[in-house]
């Protein structure tokens, strides 16, 4: 029956994704980086965003888009998902997000990504265009990759296709209500894992040293045996890839930062940070950026104040750091809006919190030459609202990724057009 | 110094709680606020009087002496929420997951008056829930309903004269637990329907029975003619059936696709029973004109999908879909975090649909109240009806208002401006305080407690989850 409803689903799309030329103009332009432009003129041409302003000509091979009333945002980046790589929770074939083994720098999300995914659609209604989507086991989780919601291979979706090197910081906190396990068993696994995530950096070093003697001088030095997990890392002791340590905890944020000063040359990023604004001096200190989230949890602790989820970007922002937010979603990615509005309502604002989803991740992620604002050069993945983006009741009219003008439409969407007004009622 | 910074606001605390356990109900003016009524359109510059918990006057320039006034200029205020589907304030474990059917079972016997998770709802506006058995189970335990009178005991929290309820659970959580975990029936969405109606035919046989004994033994006690009736024993899971087919005992369902649903309504009919709520409901949507006809109710996530495969097939506009169809339909959290801002959650059934502002606001209100049986006492501002209110810093449906005053019954059980760091109302001074959850979302609250029948791999994947 279901395969069959699906297939009803599918003989129902009728819009399709247009690429070319296209004009937006009489909007409000949010640019991010460069204020905002009343009835201002945004021009696409190809992937690109040809011009910002408020005087262009426009000529007649222009699709033209009246946006009188209504916004331009850049497209909102999620610092933070599984997006692409977990369909269906509690069907363990196809979740993809966590391979076996503790220490796994060689697995890629970007292998991994399925762009037929049902939940990337309804991730853009909101118009969020880009995603980072990490792996999530044991320590070192894997490669994080920096996608675009919009193409048919992973190849064509990604921004960075290896974003940065995700580890998952050891702790000895419970991970949620579902972790039964007491204190002692949480100590025994902490204790493996931080020994074998420190005993691995070293002899990973190692290798990359030998491997960098060698290649200088191959007559004198013998090579090393290979091993994918050490070549994995390669990339990271050379400067080239980031590491984001998921981190919550107060302690182990600290421990999370001692750890990193050590990493010469390399550039840390901190995810999760449920407890950052405890230690937010701290951070600020240490000058690594946070992608903090989800907003919308529960507090860490029960003596806790209700509103410190709440205000934990703005805290951290407050204290220094440079902030993007993240949901850790899958399916509802499009939350994403929600979590940078309580964010705004409860201390970020809203003018920080919209780079907390737009030019802040992007800088972090060492891209925002490419993405991030409405700047002539960058990839036009931009969205048309009719108001605040984070306002609940705000709709997204029209979205563009590296270009293309992608429908909104989504399975959701096609549900509600096909039972709204069921045939049979009559 | 920490820990004897905690012990003072603890014992701090403890006298704030002592307090509002003294005053059960208070007599309050709101002024100049703008008041949605949510049964009688939304009114300006209105005041409120409440007198000993109960809302006696709403209108404008009212004036009372001696009565603690709330300056609400500018602000919203609104009925106190209501969640028709919660887990919060339940001492270990949410299911008794030891049989298909454990009707006698209830949750008035498991309330936690010391669960934070109560006082974070308050934060958010809610004053009333409806405490759940989990979905573990066909016919799972009975429920509870509860006001957020947050420092009060255990019968402190009820809701006075509501009436009963009973969890019921279709799908997958309970075939995954009984059929899969413990080799019995059932197994499929076959084996769940005749769950119910063997559960059913044998609680009629037992009333037959039960009542001709009954009967039989009180005349023999009168006559004592021949040998005493041979007695049947008196069964409490059976009772509660009846129950249930009598209409005192409501039915809540957890229940996600449409071909479950519909074969729990063409049950109910069989059986004569009324007056129930599908609850999640995923894919109510796609048989909202027969859930009208049935007069079924639904309470829904506003956009939980793809966590498991019954609900894949699922949309955000399963809200607007059944409201357009005449369905009365909640918004409910099943979560310690949702809970936190049911308000936005209704937002997302304007966003998604097009409902009405006022529709979205009924839904985690009156239709609640419906639904629960305590519509007549909550769920909108009107003249008689209790006080349980939340004030609001501008329009409950934009993203940036924020709950300000939380009462209940008059009371005031949260006040953003005199909102403590640390409102645990006990505190274990062997507790390890920096015992830390780091978990996000609260996901199928209802099955916490049985997360282990589904194998080592499913607890794992869990525990790698952020």
């Amino acid at each position: 029956m279901l395969i069959g409803f699906a297939s009803t689903v599918q003989a129902q799309i009728t819009e399709e994704a247009t690429f070319g030329k296209f004009a937006i103009t009489n909007a409000k332009i949010h640019t991010v980086t460069d204020g905002v432009i009343e009835n201002g003129i945004v021009l696409i041409e190809g992937k690109k965003i040809s011009f910002v302003g408020t005087n262009a000509k426009i000529t007649a091979d222009f699709d033209r888009i009246d946006a009188k009333g209504k916004h331009v945002y850049p497209g909102f980046i999620d610092s933070g998902t599984l997006l692409g790589l977990k369909e269906i929770g509690a069907v363990a074939v196809t979740n993809d997000q966590a391979e076996l083994g503790n220490i796994n720098p060689h697995v890629r999300a970007f292998t991994a990504i399925n762009p037929s995914s049902v939940n990337i659609p309804v991730t853009r209604v909101n118009g969020i265009t880009t995603v980072i989507s990490h792996p999530v086991s044991g320590v070192i989780a894997g490669k994080a990759t920096l996608i675009n919601l919009y193409g048919y291979t992973p190849d064509s979706m990604a921004v960075v296709q290896d974003a940065a090197l995700h580890v998952d910081w050891p702790s000895k906190a419970k991970r949620g209500w579902w972790d039964d396990r007491d204190e002692k068993e949480r100590m025994k696994d902490f204790n493996k894992r931080i020994g074998d995530h420190k005993s691995f950096w070293d002899k990973a070093q190692y290798y990359h040293e030998m491997m960098t003697k060698y290649e200088q001088n191959p007559q004198k030095y013998i090579k090393p045996n290979s091993d994918v997990r050490y070549k994995a890392m390669r990339d990271v002791f050379a400067g080239d890839l980031k590491v984001m340590i998921s981190v919550d905890k107060a302690e182990d944020i600290l421990e999370s930062i001692k750890w990193s000063k050590d990493l010469d040359g390399i550039d840390v990023i901190l995810s999760s940070v449920q407890e950052g604004y405890m230690v937010a001096e701290e951070i600020a200190e240490s000058r690594i950026p946070c992608l903090v989230g989800p907003v919308l949890r529960t507090p860490s602790r029960d003596y806790v104040n209700y509103q410190r989820p709440y205000q934990n970007a703005g805290m951290l922002h407050d204290a220094g750091v440079m902030v993007a937010i993240r949901t850790g979603e899958t399916e509802n990615v499009r939350n994403l809006n929600f979590n940078a509005g309580y964010a705004a309502a409860y201390g970020l604002g809203k003018e920080e919190a919209l780079k907390a989803v737009t030019i802040n991740p992007a800088k972090i992620f060492g891209v925002d030459d490419q993405i991030g604002s409405i700047t002539a050069g960058k990839i036009a993945n931009l969205f048309i609202s009719d108001g605040d983006p984070f306002e609940t009741l705000t709709q997204i009219e029209h979205l563009f990724i590296e270009g293309v003008k992608v429908p909104l439409e989504n399975r959701q969407t096609q549900l509600y057009d096909e039972f709204i007004d069921r045939a049979d009622v009559k | 110094m920490r820990k004897l910074s905690l012990l003072i606001t603890a014992f701090c605390f403890s006298m704030f709680a002592v307090n509002a356990q003294a005053q059960e109900k208070e007599s309050v003016l709101i002024k100049n606020a703008t008041v949605l009524t949510i049964t009688n359109g939304d009114l300006e510059k209105t005041d409120i009087l409440i007198e000993d918990g109960v809302i006696k006057e709403i209108g404008q320039n009212l004036s009372a002496r001696g009565v603690k006034t709330i300056n609400a200029e500018g602000k919203y205020v609104m009925p106190g929420i209501i969640d028709a589907h919660s887990h919060l304030a339940i001492t270990q474990g949410v299911n008794e997951w030891t049989n298909p059917v454990t009707a006698e079972v209830t949750m008035e016997d498991v309330l936690d008056p010391n669960d934070i998770g109560m006082y974070r709802a308050l934060a958010g506006g809610v004053t009333s829930i409806h405490v759940m058995h989990g979905s573990a189970n066909v016919i799972g335990g009975q429920g509870e309903t509860i006001k957020l009178r947050y420092g009060q005991d255990q019968e402190g929290l009820k809701f006075n004269d509501a009436p009963r309820t009973i969890k019921f659970a279709l799908g997958e959580n309970p075939t995954r637990v009984h059929g899969q975990g413990f080799d019995v029936q059932p197994r499929t969405r076959m084996g769940v329907e005749q769950i119910v109606r063997q559960t059913f035919d044998a609680a009629l046989d037992y009333k037959r029975e039960r009542d001709a004994y009954v009967s039989a033994q009180s005349k023999w006690e009168e006559d004592k003619e021949g040998k005493a009736p041979w007695p049947v024993a008196k069964n409490l899971r059976f009772e509660v059936i009846n129950d249930i087919i009598e209409g005192e005992v409501l039915v809540h369902c957890h229940s996600y696709r449409a071909d479950e649903i519909h074969m729990l309504m063409r049950v109910f009919n069989d059986y004569g029973v009324k007056n129930y709520t599908f609850q999640h409901a995923n894919e109510a949507f796609k048989i909202a004109p027969e859930l009208a006809a049935n007069g079924a109710n639904t309470s829904i996530f506003s956009d939980w999908w793809a966590y498991k495969f019954e609900v894949y097939y699922s949309t955000a506009f399963n809200a607007a879909i059944l409201n357009k169809y005449g369905v009365t339909n909640s918004i409910n959290s099943d979560s310690g975090e949702l809970i936190r801002h049911l308000n936005h959650e209704a937002a997302k059934a304007v966003k998604y649909g097009g409902v009405s502002k006022n529709d979205a606001l009924k839904m985690i209100t009156i239709n609640p109240a419906i639904q629960l049986g305590v519509d007549d006492r909550v769920g909108s501002l009107e003249v008689g009806k209790q006080a349980d209110i939340s004030i609001w810093s501008g329009h409950p449906l934009s993203i940036y208002s924020i709950c300000e005053t939380t009462l209940v019954d008059g009371v005031t059980y949260f006040d953003k401006d005199s909102d403590p760091d640390d409102m645990r109302l006990r505190i274990n001074p062997e507790d390890n305080y920096e015992e830390v959850s780091t978990s996000g979302r609260h996901e199928d609250a209802c099955m916490s407690d049985v997360f282990h029948f589904f194998g080592q791999e499913g607890k794992t994947a869990a525990l790698n989850q952020r």
